[in-house]
C-alpha cells in the first residue's frame, strides 16, 4: 500500500478520475496543489497532507492552551492559524464573573472539542465525558498530519500503545497528545513508542514495526 | 506555543525522581555534532548541533587601528544574531536569553581566558593590528543556545587562519589561501550553563526546560581553571548548590571537551 | 560565438555549477530548504499559516506572504555588517514576488506565512538560491501551491550568454562587460520574476528567456527530488 509522494504542480492522473481535496483539473490532468500522498478510490483522487499546520474541522477533539481570558471565556492557542475561544457558557459548571482564572489560567492546558468554525476565529466546548482541564502526566507534540496513523485504523494503534504501556492517552487532533499513567516510566515508554509511530508515520508495514518494538521492550 | 504550567509541573514531579523528558541524566548533554568549514568566504567556520538546537559561527579578520589602551593588541568582537527562521518566538520579541546577553557572555569566556592570543596579532605597533569578528547565529532552538554558541565560537576559532597582508599596500589579500592559523592557547576554554528547576540541578536544557529555568549559572572553564561565571534569572541559589555546580562544571568539561577534540586540532 | 567560449572555471555555456537541495534542515520551522548553486548556499524556513503580527498589517480578503533575504556577515570576502541592508530588503521584496503567483493562500484571511531567507555563503546568484531553497521550504511547509518556481541567473559576458554566474563571472570586465540576468519560472513555464543589470540587444534578451526556461525545468527536477528524498529520510 505504498502511496505515491507528489509535490504541487505534479499531475497525478489523466482521463476520467475526479479532483478531490488538494488537486484541480487542468484540461485532462488531474494536478496536486500539496505536498502530500496520493490517494484514490473510486475514481476520486485526493492528496493526504504530510505537512503542514494543523487545519480545524467541526467535531475535532484538540488539547489547547489558555493564552488569555476575556470576561465572558477563554482564548485558546490549539495550533491553528485561527483563535478558538471557549465561552463561559461551555463549561460544565456555573462561573463567577472575574473568577475565569479560577477555573483555568493562562498557561493552563486542557481538551476541548470544536463545535462552531467561522472565518476568523472557532468555537470550543468542554462539555462532554473525557473534556476539561488536564491536572496530570505529561504532553507530547507531533505534527498534526501523524495523528490519524497514531490512533490507527477504528483506534487501534493508540490502543495498543495504551495496553503496552498501561497509560491513558487522549489524541488531540491538532497533534498534542496527552499521557496519562501511573509512574514516570510508564509515561516515557508510552512516549517513546508514540514518537516511534511517528518517525515512521508515512512508512508501510507499520504495524508490523509496532509489534517487534514492543516485543523488544 | 509557549510551554504550558502543566508541562513545567510535570518537568518538576520528573526531575525529583531524577528522570528527563528525553530519558538523560540531569548532568547529561545531547548528542553533539559538529562541521567545521561550512563557509568558505570566512576566515573559519563551524556549525554545531547539541540535540536539535543548532548555532553557525564565523570568524572574519580585518586589519584595524588597535585601542589607545593596548597598541600592541589585536581586538575581538562578538555579535549574536537570534535569527526569526530558527524559532516561532523570536519574532514577537526578545526571548529569556536575549541575543545581546549571549554574545556578552560568549565574549567574556573567550575574553578571560585569553584562549586567543591578542598579542599575537599586531602588525605595527600602535598603528595596525588584527580585529577578529566572531559572529553568531541561530538556525534552530531547542534550548541551550548559550551553550553551542560557546562551542562553535571555540571550534570556529581554532580552525581560523590569518589572511595574507600587504603592508606596503595596506591591503588584506582575501583572494590568497590563508596559511598561519590564528594563535590561540591548548587550553580551550567552553562555557556551560546550569539550570536550577525546583530544586535540581540540570545542564543542557532544551526549550520546554528551559521555559522553567529558575535560576541558571553560566560558567566559562578550561578545565583547571575557571575564568568567567554569570549568575542569571531570578531564583537564589544555595551555597550548596553553586559549589555543586563548580564541581559538575569540571567533569561536564571534561566530558564536552573530549567529545570535540578531534574538531580542535 | 563561433569560437569555444571559455568560462572561468572550465564550464560549458549551459552548464550550471553542482546543485545541492535538501528539505527539513530546520526542525523549528513548519517547512525549511537548503539549496546551493556550488558555493552558493541559502536556507529557508516557512513558519504558518499564523496570524498576522501587527494586527494593522492583516488583510481580511486573503493571506499575506512576507519573505525576509539575508546575507549572513561571514558569507562574503569582505564582512557584512548584521542586519537588514537597502539590497537586502530589495531582494527581499522581489522574492516576494517572484513566489506569489504561486501559493493559493485566499483561505487564509487574516494569515501570514513568513518565508526567511538566509545565505550562508556566497559566490553570485545568491536571491536565486533563497527563491529556490524557498519554494521547497513553502511546499515542504504544506503551503497549497500552484507548483514550484525555480530561479536561475543568465549572464552576458562580452557577447557570450552562460548559465549560472558565479562572482568571477559576475566581476567580469572584458569586452562589453557582464551582464546579470536573474530569472525565475513557475513550472508551467511562466516568468515570475526578472531583473536585469548591463546592456543587451533585444535579440539576445529572447534568447536568454529561453536559456533561463531550459535551466529552471532542470532545477524543478531537483527540487522535486529533494521533497520526496525527505520522505525517505525518516525511514
Amino acid at each position: 500500500m505504498d502511496r505515491k509522494i507528489v509535490i504541487p504542480g505534479e499531475i497525478i492522473a489523466s482521463g476520467d478520475s475526479l479532483p478531490g481535496e488538494w488537486t484541480e483539473k487542468r484540461g485532462s490532468d488531474i494536478v496536486a496543489l500539496r505536498y502530500g500522498l496520493v490517494d484514490e478510490s473510486n475514481r476520486l483522487v485526493k492528496i493526504i497532507p504530510l505537512s503542514g499546520v494543523y487545519q480545524p474541522r467541526m467535531g475535532n477533539v484538540v488539547i489547547g492552551k489558555v493564552r488569555d481570558i476575556t470576561f465572558n471565556g477563554w482564548l485558546i492557542d490549539i495550533g491553528a492559524a485561527e483563535d478558538a475561544f471557549l465561552s463561559v457558557a461551555e463549561v460544565p459548571r456555573y462561573v463567577n464573573k472575574g473568577g475565569l482564572d479560577e477555573v483555568m489560567d493562562i498557561g493552563d492546558m486542557m481538551v476541548a472539542k470544536i463545535i462552531g468554525t467561522h472565518k476568523r476565529s472557532l468555537d470550543l466546548t468542554v462539555k462532554a465525558r473525557g473534556l476539561g482541564k488536564i491536572e496530570d502526566g505529561m504532553i507530547i507534540s507531533v505534527n498534526s498530519n501523524k495523528v490519524p496513523r497514531v490512533i490507527g485504523k477504528e483506534g487501534s494503534m493508540v490502543k495498543l500503545i495504551k495496553d503496552e504501556s498501561k497509560c491513558n492517552i487522549t489524541v488531540g487532533q491538532n497533534g498534542l497528545i496527552w499521557i496519562k499513567g501511573d509512574s514516570v516510566e510508564d509515561e516515557l515508554f508510552s512516549k517513546k513508542a508514540i514518537l516511534f509511530v511517528t518517525e515512521k508515520a508515512f512508512v508501510s508495514g507499520l504495524t508490523e514495526e509496532i509489534k517487534k518494538f514492543f516485543i523488544k521492550k | 506555543m509557549e510551554t504550558s504550567n502543566l508541562t513545567g509541573k510535570t518537568i518538576q514531579k520528573y526531575l525529583n525522581e531524577g528522570k528527563r523528558f528525553d530519558e538523560r541524566k540531569l548532568e547529561e548533554f545531547r548528542d553533539i555534532e559538529v562541521e567545521v568549514g561550512v563557509s568558505k568566504n570566512a576566515e573559519g567556520s563551524a556549525r554545531v548541533k547539541i540535540g536539535k538546537t543548532e548555532v553557525i559561527v564565523g570568524i572574519k579578520l580585518d586589519v584595524t587601528t588597535p585601542y589607545p589602551d593596548s597598541p600592541t593588541d589585536g581586538n575581538l568582537m562578538v555579535t549574536t544574531e537570534l535569527l526569526p527562521l530558527s524559532s516561532p518566538r523570536f519574532e514577537l520579541g526578545p526571548p529569556k536569553i536575549d541575543s545581546i546577553e549571549l554574545g556578552r557572555i560568549t565574549d567574556r569566556m573567550i575574553r578571560e581566558s585569553k584562549f586567543i592570543q591578542l598579542d599575537k596579532l599586531c602588525i605595527k605597533a600602535g598603528e595596525k593590528v588584527w580585529n577578529i569578528f566572531i559572529d553568531i547565529y541561530s538556525l534552530n532552538d531547542d534550548g541551550n543556545l548559550l551553550d553551542a554558541a560557546g562551542i562553535g565560537a571555540v571550534i570556529a576559532l581554532k580552525n581560523t587562519k590569518i589572511p595574507k597582508y600587504d603592508a606596503e599596500n595596506e591591503k588584506v589579500l582575501r583572494d590568497e589561501t590563508p596559511e598561519t592559523p590564528l594563535p590561540t592557547s591548548n587550553d580551550i576554554p567552553l562555557s556551560f550553563t546550569f539550570h536550577k528547576i525546583g530544586d535540581s540541578i540540570i545542564v543542557d536544557p532544551t526549550r520546554e526546560e528551559e521555559d522553567f529555568s529558575e535560576s541558571r549559572l553560566t560558567i566559562g572553564t578550561s578545565g583547571k581553571y575557571i575564568s568567567s561565571m554569570q549568575k542569571g534569572d531570578e531564583k537564589e541559589l544555595t551555597p550548596e548548590e553553586f559549589k555543586h555546580i563548580v564541581d559538575l562544571s569540571t567533569q561536564v568539561w571534561k566530558d564536552i571537551s573530549k567529545k570535540i577534540e578531534k574538531y580542535l586540532k | 560565438m563561433t569560437k569555444e567560449f571559455k568560462r572561468p572555471d572550465g564550464r560549458k555555456i549551459e552548464e550550471m555549477r553542482p546543485i545541492r537541495a535538501e528539505v527539513g534542515i530546520i526542525p523549528n520551522a513548519d517547512g525549511s530548504a537548503m539549496f546551493a548553486f556550488g558555493e552558493t548556499i541559502a536556507i529557508a524556513a516557512v513558519y504558518g499559516p499564523k496570524k498576522m503580527h501587527p494586527q494593522h498589517m492583516q488583510n481580511p480578503e486573503k493571506g499575506t506572504l512576507r519573505c525576509t533575504y539575508n546575507m549572513m556577515s561571514f558569507s562574503v570576502k569582505d564582512r557584512i555588517r548584521p542586519g537588514p541592508s537597502r539590497r537586502s530588503m530589495e531582494i527581499s521584496k522581489i522574492t516576494e514576488w517572484a513566489l506569489s503567483p504561486i501559493v493559493l493562500i485566499d483561505d487564509y484571511a487574516n494569515n501570514v506565512i513568513d518565508v526567511h531567507i538566509q545565505i550562508l555563503q556566497a559566490n553570485a546568484s545568491t536571491r536565486c538560491a533563497g527563491i529556490n531553497a524557498a519554494a521547497m521550504a513553502l511546499a515542504h511547509a504544506g503551503i497549497p501551491m500552484k507548483g514550484l518556481a525555480s530561479s536561475v541567473s543568465i549572464g552576458k559576458l562580452d557577447t557570450q550568454l552562460v548559465v549560472d554566474l558565479n562572482k568571477d563571472e559576475e566581476d567580469w570586465e572584458e569586452g562589453e562587460g557582464a551582464t546579470d540576468m536573474p530569472i525565475t519560472f513557475t513550472d508551467d513555464g511562466k516568468i515570475t520574476h526578472f531583473q536585469l543589470d548591463g546592456k543587451i540587444t533585444p535579440e539576445q534578451l529572447k534568447e536568454v528567456v529561453d536559456l533561463g526556461k531550459k535551466a529552471c525545468v532542470q532545477i524543478n527536477e531537483i527540487q522535486k527530488k529533494a521533497l520526496k528524498d525527505a520522505l525517505k529520510k525518516e525511514e
